[in-house]
């Protein structure tokens, strides 16, 4: 099963990730090495799990054998050491040809939850990215309180329409930490109900937010991020903006209980002033079937263009891990269940009153 | 050990019977269905030594009703039933002949069974359409998740009542080691059914906006447990998959084939165009047969199934071949690459690949001097 067959290869990344993160320079260096050895990692600038967990289809072969023998080609009429390195452009080439051949004949591995680590780590991410560092300038902290190794479930405030701070959150995690994990989020069924956007929530690595995807995910050994406040965070008025809503009914709880997963609480500040919503036109929103339709400064005013998020500054702190080792059996036990829940909940308001000192002005 | 095969004619139930036939555990293989086999089928059970009883007399009288199974089940001295006559897809009696045989077929079957001291052995096919298929479902199902909603296709209601009836027996004859398998779709070289046809196409068609997960069973592998389920002693209802999942669109590229996305009302429309004209029957091109999807297959296009297959591999000590095994030998065996309809055979995909490739060498090489020391950390 994939998710078993995962662990292993989470483990074997980390190790994997100290030639990854070394200077471009360096890198091309180790293309060669990999190139020669016959391995595929040297032919992908990026987290190469997928590589690994990828199952060998009829292409694999030719795979290494074009990849070590383009690399061979390129230094062949150069002979000193130093020009051994090939073109920083014609690698960029290979890499973006390779990438396309493997999504071309369906050489790539999809878990059973729909995630596609390649496709996350190659376009999504990427392009979040641009987001991330330029538009939100996000600065995170405390991501050395998340367990190397093992499961976690991440617990976070939500705000902000559309849920921007999910993605944030996701590649927070897999750009901080040290073996790239990724974030595997849990989502409402109203996404999975509506067409291409449930196939992107699912390859981005995101399911249903249910008891058994949870536990299953916490199982494998994934970090998983939930948002109890649900629609009742995420749709709030500006004016109840950092105040967290009710917790819905602590379900993240027991699956942490019943799989022994610490929980980490993480508030996110600078999700509520992307769309500040002053209005909701509830008549549409029940015609639509959709939990609210916002009005915002730009929505639906300015049509599109009201789509654009606000460019709010962000701080994403990451709490200290709440242990639930021990309590397995209190998984079915509400008032354990509720007093935990409460517990996170007060711990994540309080770090973002802390982090908005910090950010006194949200644009800034 | 003397075991009774219903659906006898039919893929399965015919492969089943060889297979038992060959086993040294059984000594006599009867098969039972309401057709008598035809073409590779018959020579196969021709080739075992197994007759296929159809409860019709050489006039066509009888109607393979109640008394015939009894008869089958009761005067043959059968040890164990394994039932294979659960079709999935409406014949030539449409949709009311299909009903009548799976659920009426069962219920009789199940009496006479009940009915006959001697059974102690019941392997029953299901099939993981069992579980419907709704975006409010968990990702991954196990053999206990209840269906979310009661689902729309003809064959995932028939299932899920056979298990029913199935559940039944097992309250009222404990003594019989009753087995369910829950079989994903097959693949396989040689199956034929509307999956696989539908994978041949030149252009398939796809619901627009949606990338299903999918899991296939590899026919040797169903079968091999199908018979181990009837030599051995494995009680209980077990998922039976390919470890692994594939994504639609990652199984059409993989079948060299090109996706059609098509909005999900047209889908509905192309299927139920295709079923109510009866147009597959005229196409005699082994690589056109048009597929006559079911609204069970619709709805797996949809929102996809991927069962847990943990509970199959503890008690059966036997792992299926993973989902992309099982599928790469369906494209090998039907040499989907080698027709001309492979519009992406990976061969000429890495081809182009090369030739792009070189191509920005040489302009780069052109371009000389290198890119100096500095660039290559920029």
């Amino acid at each position: 099963m994939t998710a078993r067959a995962r662990r292993p290869a989470t483990a074997t990344a980390a190790n994997e990730h100290a030639p990854a993160r070394r200077t471009r320079a360096a890198r091309s260096v180790d293309v060669e090495a990999a190139a020669a050895n016959g391995t595929r990692n040297g032919h992908r600038p990026g987290p190469s799990r997928s590589a690994r967990a990828r199952p060998t289809l009829t292409t694999v072969d030719s795979d290494d054998t074009v990849a070590a023998n383009g690399y061979r080609s390129a230094r062949s009429p150069s002979g000193t050491d130093r020009e051994v390195r090939p073109d920083i452009w014609e690698e960029r080439v290979a890499d973006a040809l390779a990438f396309l051949r493997r999504r071309l004949t369906g050489d790539y591995h999809v878990d059973e939850f729909g995630f596609d680590a390649e496709l996350t780590d190659g376009v999504f991410y990427p392009l979040l990215r641009l987001l991330y560092q330029h538009y939100f300038r996000v600065e995170c902290s405390g991501i050395d309180r998340l367990p190397v190794d093992g499961p976690a479930l991440l617990v976070g405030n939500h705000s902000g329409t559309l849920p921007v701070d999910a993605l944030m959150l996701s590649l927070a995690v897999h750009d901080e930490t040290p073996a790239h994990r990724h974030l595997r989020l849990l989502g409402a069924d109203l996404v999975f109900r509506v067409p291409v956007l449930s196939e992107l929530a699912r390859k981005g690595g995101a399911t249903l937010a249910s008891n058994p995807d949870a536990e299953r995910l916490l199982r494998a050994g994934d970090y998983v991020g939930v948002f109890p406040e649900g629609f009742k965070g995420i749709g709030k008025y500006y004016r109840d903006r950092y105040r967290l809503q009710r917790f819905g009914r602590g379900g993240f709880v027991s699956a942490a209980l019943r799989t022994g997963t610490p929980i980490v609480p993480v508030a996110i500040v600078g999700a509520e002033e992307i769309f500040p919503i002053i209005g909701n036109i509830t008549p549409l929103a029940k015609v639509l079937g959709l939990p609210y339709v916002p009005i915002t400064p730009l929505f639906p005013w300015f049509g599109l263009l009201g789509l654009l998020p606000l460019p709010s500054k962000w701080l994403i702190q990451i709490g200290e891990p709440i242990p639930t080792t021990g309590l397995t059996d209190d998984a079915d036990d509400p008032i354990v269940v509720f007093n935990l829940a409460d517990q996170v909940r007060e711990t994540i308001q309080e770090t973002l009153h802390s982090l908005l000192q910090r950010r006194p002005d949200p644009f800034g | 050990m003397n075991v009774l095969v219903t659906g006898a004619s039919r893929y399965v139930g015919a492969h089943l019977a060889a297979r038992l036939a060959a086993h040294p555990r059984v000594e006599r293989v009867t098969g039972f269905d309401i057709v008598p086999p035809a073409g590779r089928l018959r020579d196969l059970l021709a080739e075992h030594d197994v007759a296929v009883t159809t409860g019709r007399d050489r006039d066509g009288r009888g109607d393979g009703g109640v008394r015939d199974v009894v008869a089958a089940v009761t005067g043959g001295e059968v040890d164990a039933v394994a039932h294979m006559g659960v079709v999935s897809s409406p014949g030539a009696g449409g949709r009311p002949a299909m009903k009548e045989q799976n659920i009426i077929g069962t219920m009789q079957l199940l009496a006479a069974c009940q009915a006959t001291p001697g059974v102690s052995k019941l392997v029953v096919r299901s099939s993981t359409a069992a579980y419907g298929a709704s975006f409010r479902d968990p990702a991954v199902f196990t053999e206990t998740t209840p269906p979310t909603l009661v689902p729309r296709g003809g064959f995932a209601k028939d299932v899920i009542e056979i298990e029913g009836y199935v559940r039944g027996f097992t309250r009222r004859r404990p003594d019989v080691v009753t087995t369910v398998l829950r079989l994903a779709p097959f693949v396989g070289p040689d199956a034929e059914t509307s999956l696989t046809r539908y994978f041949a196409l030149p252009v398939v068609p796809t619901v627009l906006g949606r990338d299903p997960r999918l899991q296939f069973i590899h026919t040797d592998d169903a079968l091999e447990l199908l018979v181990r389920s009837v030599v051995e002693n494995h009680r209980g209802t077990y998922n039976v998959a390919g470890d692994g999942v594939l994504a639609l669109s990652q199984a059409i590229r993989l079948a060299g084939r090109v996706a059609l996305p098509v909005i999900e009302p047209g889908m509905n429309a192309f299927a139920a165009l295709v079923r109510a004209s009866g147009i597959a029957r005229f196409i005699s091109h082994p690589l056109l047969r048009l597929p006559e999807l079911s609204h069970d297959q619709l709805d797996l296009f949809v929102h996809g199934r991927v069962v847990d297959t943990r509970a199959l591999v503890e008690e059966f000590g036997f792992r299926p071949r993973d989902t992309q095994e099982a599928f790469a030998d369906f494209i090998h065996g039907r040499d989907l690459h080698g027709s001309g309809f492979a519009a992406l055979r990976p061969a000429a995909v890495t081809a182009l690949e090369s030739v792009v490739r070189d191509g920005v060498r040489r302009v780069r090489g052109a371009r000389t001097p290198r890119a100096p020391e500095g660039r290559a950390g920029s």
